[in-house]
């Protein structure tokens, strides 16, 4: 996305009260406890080596993908850039994605892995983050790269409870996008489909 | 477009619909850092698994392969098949086209200068 289209001042007052209602809402645990159920843990277990694996492999590189959403809303909040309410939309968010890291780490635990730490540096463009626009089309395009991540990680999951588990996180994801892109004063759902 | 089987061609591809492709990969890669993913800056040519400050998967390490068109075709149709073990947990780019576009996006954008210093 290019940083220097976006608008100079895109929270309008209608934008704002959007986004301060959406700030309102508490999203369930559902995704934590569907990713970190032992019943889909069990039926994890009755898959082959190779199957379970692949499937340690995906939930790392979705956590990973999470951990450095989470730095990023970090970057984002200490900036000084964001002004309420997008600061605590960010926060929010930023907290979701914990949610999605934690139940990852633990879902890649019970099935033998070892999760992957977060890095110490991911090199985000911290030189091209001057306004609050910049902070926010930087978050989106994150947020856009988990939904494809989360689609191309659903059709291959040998777990289907799993696959059900990351599709929960997917929406949770999109609804970031989408209200990012609000914010952006962009369409906030562009298509009707998401690749 | 003329296509060898499933196998995609960057020069059938669109790099202008390979930048929005692209976008797909960004919640992993970035084409000047490494971040979960490697940096894909200077891709081309760069043996497998060679990049010194990324931690790769001991898989991707003793792949072999020297990215080009026909590896990174072969690489992004099913990364976890094409090489057992990889890190990248991504079902792939099914579509010969998209992974035409994909690829001449990334041939451009990883040897611009202005990118890639």
């Amino acid at each position: 996305m290019p940083i220097t289209t976006l608008h100079a001042d895109p929270i309008t007052p209608v934008r704002r009260s959007f986004l301060s209602g959406f700030g309102k809402i508490t999203l369930s645990a559902s995704a934590v406890a569907l990713l970190a159920g032992q019943d889909r843990l069990a039926l994890v277990g009755r898959a082959s080596a190779q199957t379970t694996n692949n499937d340690v492999t995906i939930l790392n590189s979705a956590l990973g993908a999470e951990q450095q959403a989470i730095a990023a809303y970090q970057l984002g909040a200490e900036s000084g850039l964001l002004q309420k309410p997008v600061l605590d939309l960010a926060v929010q968010f930023q907290g979701h994605h914990k949610q999605h890291a934690d139940a990852l780490a633990k879902a890649v635990q019970k099935v033998g892995g070892k999760p992957v730490a977060p890095l110490k540096d991911y090199g985000f463009p911290k030189d091209k983050l001057k306004s609050q626009n910049d902070v926010l089309a930087f978050a989106a395009t994150l947020e856009k790269g988990a939904v494809s991540a989360y689609l191309g990680a659903v059709p291959i999951l040998t777990d289907r409870e799993l696959a059900k588990a990351a599709a929960s996180i997917l929406g949770d994801e999109a609804m970031h996008w989408a209200v990012l892109r609000q914010a952006l004063g962009q369409n906030p759902v562009p298509d009707a489909f998401v690749s | 477009m003329l296509l060898v089987g499933s196998a995609a061609r960057a020069a059938d591809g669109d790099p202008a619909r390979g930048e929005a492709i692209y976008q797909r990969c960004l919640a992993c890669h970035a084409l000047e850092h490494n971040r979960v993913g490697p940096r894909h800056c200077g891709l081309f040519g760069r043996r497998s698994g060679s990049l010194p400050d990324y931690a790769y998967s001991a898989a991707m390490k003793k792949y072999g392969a020297t990215w080009n068109e026909e590896t990174l075709d072969h690489f992004l149709q099913n990364p976890l098949k094409a090489v057992p073990g990889t890190k990248m947990g991504y079902a792939g780019v099914k579509d010969s086209q998209e992974r035409a576009d994909l690829i001449a996006y990334l041939k451009q954008a990883t040897s611009d200068p202005k990118i890639c210093k």
